[in-house]
């Protein structure tokens, strides 16, 4: 009995597919807008998480100016010198601490020539970051201390310049100096903010200083806790010897600034996560209207089917039968909603995927929720147009124009 | 079936009342009627007679006020919505003035109706739909909408509808009402041969006095009671 009612409430839904399908329309926009906030809330959250590993445990980093200044706020606190990086280096909680000091150049090779940022630091910098040479070689500490002109590049980069041929042993040409290209990095992806990582050079940061920016300031530092080492203990230690280095007196604010990273991207996805949320409770909010829409309809629907109802009252359908029969009814219109809303909502999260260069991350569980709920949608919104079907008095019915 | 001739429906002092106090209508005052199995009978009346408002008690559409109907010898007047849908589903037929088809729904679906209630399967549905379309000879017409026939097709296809059920009461109000001359004889013709050959109980109103004319006997009704109850030979000899 329960398939012939569906069966019957599929011939209902058909003959009239127009209003059927303008009906379900509401359900259908409120479901896919629940799809797609979710699964494109997940895959931004998943690629904050992968950009977190990419940063390697317990990373700080030191900048010189007080924490959480805005842009262009930066006070007159001195840079960091080399000094102040080998001095990290000699705490027993620091494993290694390298200096960077960036710079955004133009980077020629033949006819190509691309604008990327060049970064100068130690040797120690990929293992601070975990990140690797694919091809060719890092570049040694002698390099790095005679400020040899040697380069590793992104993958990006190499594109750019090299297209797919092999580009260790080329040089390429950063202002005035030419650099020969040692090492191919591996390819890291987009961080955080959304920057194209593998769009780099990395060079010795003595070489940058003196053959193309022309100073001996140190822009950050990045470290690297040993292992064992908690954050709050390495933040504390780093502080301490930062502010003796810096002259800076007891009770004076400290003119630098420690960031953990790990903290800052933890903070990036419960931002996510918020405005997740945010975007799929305003969906959610659509998909209670498209459930009025569906009792609206079925009210009309009931109104408009009162001899009908009339016609099975009188042939022996009891109150129940016409009851299940408009609930499923409105069960079946809105599962059909929910299912076209459900295609619609992940081809919308899977297109926006694609253009915010982020993973497109599915999950069944929201996508068995959004079924079962526009299942619920059915029955309670259904519920009141079906029983004032079931409770017509069939004389009435019957006679009704 | 039980032996031709005996009563199936007995009321007994049926009153039915709309409103309290000063408005109370009273539709039917007291009304004792027997109809024996396989009876042919019409009943006639001025509007407002109660003769409606009895087709709907006997048809179970309604309930008494005061009063007892014996259904196949069983008091059935105090029976609730859903017990009166069951004597209904198993034991009566109804053929309406205005037809009552469901629109865009072919005629072999609409005399399954009925069936689906019952319970019973598609394929056996399917046969008794048939079988009874071509019983009131529409065989070749199954799968017309309602929209794509006349008018006394249409009242055939209601009356295969109420047949398919295998009733024992088909209950019929004004079934020529909306129909010319000739297609009024020819349902007419269609209950007479139902009632002869199957031996099925016809419970008939009508207005017109050539209709009831069809009818083995004519009871009309008067200010909600029975005025005159009367045998019709005539029919036969009209045959």
């Amino acid at each position: 009995m329960i398939w012939e009612t569906v069966r019957l409430a599929l011939q209902a839904i058909l003959r009239n597919a127009l209003r059927s399908f303008l009906t379900v329309l509401g359900v259908v926009i409120g479901v896919a807008a629940v799809i797609a906030m979710v699964t494109i809330g997940q895959g931004s959250s998943d690629q904050v998480t992968a950009s977190v590993a990419s940063l390697g445990t317990n990373v700080l980093i030191l900048r010189p100016g007080r924490a959480m200044m805005g842009p262009g706020a930066r006070d007159d606190a001195p840079e960091f010198r080399l000094a102040d990086a080998e001095a990290l280096n000699a705490l027993s909680a620091v494993a290694a601490a390298a200096p960077v000091s960036s710079s955004t150049l133009t980077a020629v090779y033949g006819n190509a020539n691309a604008t990327t940022l060049v970064t100068g630091t130690d040797t120690s910098y990929l293992d601070v970051l975990n990140w690797s040479v694919v091809r060719g070689r890092g570049f040694t500490d002698p390099e790095e201390r005679s400020g040899a002109a040697a380069c590793l590049i992104g993958e990006t980069l190499r594109q750019k310049l090299f297209g797919n041929t092999d580009p260790t042993g080329e040089s390429i040409r950063l202002r005035s100096v030419s650099c020969e290209v040692v090492g191919l990095l591996q390819v890291k992806g987009a961080s955080t903010f959304g920057q194209d990582q593998d769009d780099t050079i990395i060079v010795p940061i003595r070489m940058l200083q003196r053959r193309v920016t022309g100073t001996t300031d140190v822009s950050s530092i990045r470290v690297a806790l040993a292992p064992g080492v908690t954050t709050a203990r390495g933040i504390r230690e780093i502080e301490a010897l930062m502010r003796e280095r810096r002259r800076i007196g007891i009770g004076e604010d400290d003119d630098f600034s420690v960031t953990d990273m790990a903290e800052i991207s933890s903070m990036l996805t419960g931002i996510n996560n918020v405005l997740t949320g945010l975007l799929s409770a305003v969906a959610a909010v659509s998909l209670l209207v498209g459930g009025i829409g569906i009792m609206n309809i079925m009210l009309v629907s009931v109104t408009e089917r009162t001899r009908e109802i009339g016609i099975r009252l009188a042939v022996g359908a009891q109150a129940r039968q016409v009851l299940m029969q408009f609930l499923i009814e409105a069960v079946v219109l809105s599962l059909i909603g929910g299912l076209i809303g459900i295609l619609l909502g992940l081809a919308l999260a899977y297109v926006a995927a694609q253009f915010m260069a982020i993973p497109f991350a599915p999950s069944l569980s929201v996508i068995l929720l959004a079924f079962v709920f526009s299942a619920f949608v059915g029955v309670v919104f259904g519920f009141f147009p079906a029983r004032s079907a079931a409770r017509l008095d069939p004389i009435e019915a019957l006679r009704y124009q | 079936m039980a032996s031709s001739g005996a009563p199936i429906i007995e009321f007994r002092g049926i009153r039915r009342t709309y409103g309290t106090g000063e408005a109370e209508v009273r539709a039917l005052d007291g009304v004792d009627l027997t109809i024996r199995r396989s009876e042919f009978i019409a009943i006639m009346g001025p509007s407002g007679s109660g003769k409606s408002t009895a087709m709907n008690i006997i048809g179970f559409l309604d309930r008494p006020t005061e009063g007892t109907y014996l259904f196949e010898g069983q008091d059935v007047s105090e029976l609730n919505r859903d017990q009166r849908a069951l004597i209904r589903r198993h034991y009566l037929g109804f053929v309406f003035q205005g037809f009552n088809l469901l629109a865009r729904t072919s005629a072999q679906e609409n005399v399954e109706l009925p069936l689906i209630y019952k319970g019973m399967g598609r394929a056996e549905r399917a046969a008794r739909a048939a079988e009874a379309l071509a019983k009131v000879g529409l065989q070749g017409r199954e799968h017309h909408d309602p929209s794509e026939l006349s008018g006394g097709q249409q009242q055939r296809v209601a009356i295969a509808r109420a047949l398919a059920g295998d009733p024992e009461v088909i209950l019929a109000d004004e079934p020529t009402g909306n129909l010319d001359t000739t297609r009024s004889r020819e349902i007419m013709e269609l209950l007479v041969r139902l009632n002869r050959e199957d031996g099925i109980t016809i419970v008939m109103v009508t207005h017109e006095e050539d209709m009831a004319a069809h009818a083995g006997r004519l009871v009309t009704f008067i200010d909600g009671r029975v005025a005159s109850d009367r045998a019709m030979p005539a029919r036969r000899a009209a045959r």
